[in-house]
């Protein structure tokens, strides 16, 4: 599935989408930067409420398809400016990070 | 009974997310040129461009602070100050030895480049320095004492790496009697939080560069000496739950 086709499927809120046709192998659920740099596989969606411009950064070094800040969170404009210079999908849900990773699961199939 | 003007955490090239013209003896000269007394360097999780800022306070006329802005393994970040330059170093020996290894890129974090005292760029640093340490964050205050140093938590009352937002509340089993306050940080923040009842602050400007520096000072110590011991001491008394 495409970070396109999941942004439709949830509804989830567009912040910054350069790369829409990224393909998503699967999810990581984590606040601190440093887990997420050392154990999300590349291509995963990215369950954060982190909102400062490192999210960028640590979904570049981990090449992943898309971040999703969960439970309402809003994006620091900086993170906007770093996410669209990056390439980096940047979503949003009002879901909490539990409820987001079932639906995204169910989405995803088997 | 001398007066001192103090800003305790600052940052120069080493720290990826500082500017690369934030070279030690830049930040050293325009803390002397605001008006401080005393200024400590703390790069993320390594003392390595301490020596050269050291000897820049020295020729600019004011007292450096050898230091480190430590990333714990719950991602709070902790100011350690050090007496003297050779404790800081083996500290900051034992803290590269327990960050992961992943290499920093550039590009997206930031060079981390080391400094001489006259400004001149000496190398640069491969291992990434913002990654969080094998240290937990009820380990750092006994860790630095080991040291020779001491160690409080920095700006708690942001959102990003601070102790009260990763960890929800303020403990005295951690061993901190003394908390840092970003510059921005509303004058009655303490108050309204009952968990932060005895603990005494101060303020940090974290500059970055040299913009950040405050144009003149607004904290002081009362000091019989200016000198790095006195420093230490008045900061341990406050320190002490």
């Amino acid at each position: 599935m495409t970070v396109n086709e999941l942004t439709g499927a949830m509804e989830l809120e567009i912040f910054a989408l350069p790369a829409p046709e990224n393909s998503i192998t699967g999810a990581y659920c984590g606040d601190l930067l440093s887990w997420v740099m050392g154990r999300a596989e590349p291509g995963n969606a990215w369950f954060t409420i982190m909102s400062n411009q490192n999210v960028a950064a640590v979904a570049v070094m981990a090449d992943l398809s898309c971040v999703i800040l969960t439970e309402g969170v809003r994006p620091d404009p900086q993170l906007m400016e770093k996410a669209e210079a990056e390439g980096i999908n940047l979503l949003g849900t009002a879901l909490s990070t539990y409820e987001a990773s079932v639906r995204l699961a169910a989405t995803l199939g088997p | 009974m001398k007066r001192c003007a103090f800003d305790l955490h600052s940052h120069s090239c080493l720290s990826p997310c500082a500017e690369n013209s934030s070279t030690p003896d830049v930040m050293a000269g325009l803390f002397a040129l605001s008006g401080f007394d005393i200024a400590a360097l703390t790069d993320h999780n390594s003392c390595r461009n301490c020596e050269a800022f050291l000897k820049a306070c020295e020729h600019y006329g004011i007292l450096g602070i050898p230091g480190m802005e430590l990333n714990t393994a719950e991602e709070v970040h902790v100011i350690c100050l050090f007496e003297e330059l050779s404790s800081a170093m083996a500290f900051s020996e034992y803290v590269y030895k327990r960050l992961p290894d992943i290499r920093n890129r550039p590009r997206i974090f930031g060079e981390q480049l080391y400094a001489a005292w006259d400004g001149s760029i000496t190398g640069e640093e491969e291992k990434l320095l913002i990654s969080a340490s094998g240290i937990g964050v009820y380990e750092a205050a006994d860790l630095a004492a080991k040291f020779g140093g001491t160690a409080y938590p920095a700006h708690i009352d942001r959102e990003a790496n601070s102790l009260l937002n990763n960890l929800g509340f303020w403990d005295g089993g951690m061993g901190f009697g003394m908390a840092e306050l970003s510059m921005a940080c509303p004058a009655d923040f303490p108050s309204r939080r009952e968990d932060l009842a005895g603990v005494r602050f101060l303020r940090g400007s974290d500059a970055h560069r040299v913009e950040q520096i405050p144009e003149r000072p607004s904290q002081f110590m009362e000091l019989d000496k200016l000198d790095r011991a006195s420093v230490i001491a008045w900061l341990r008394r406050r320190n002490t739950l």
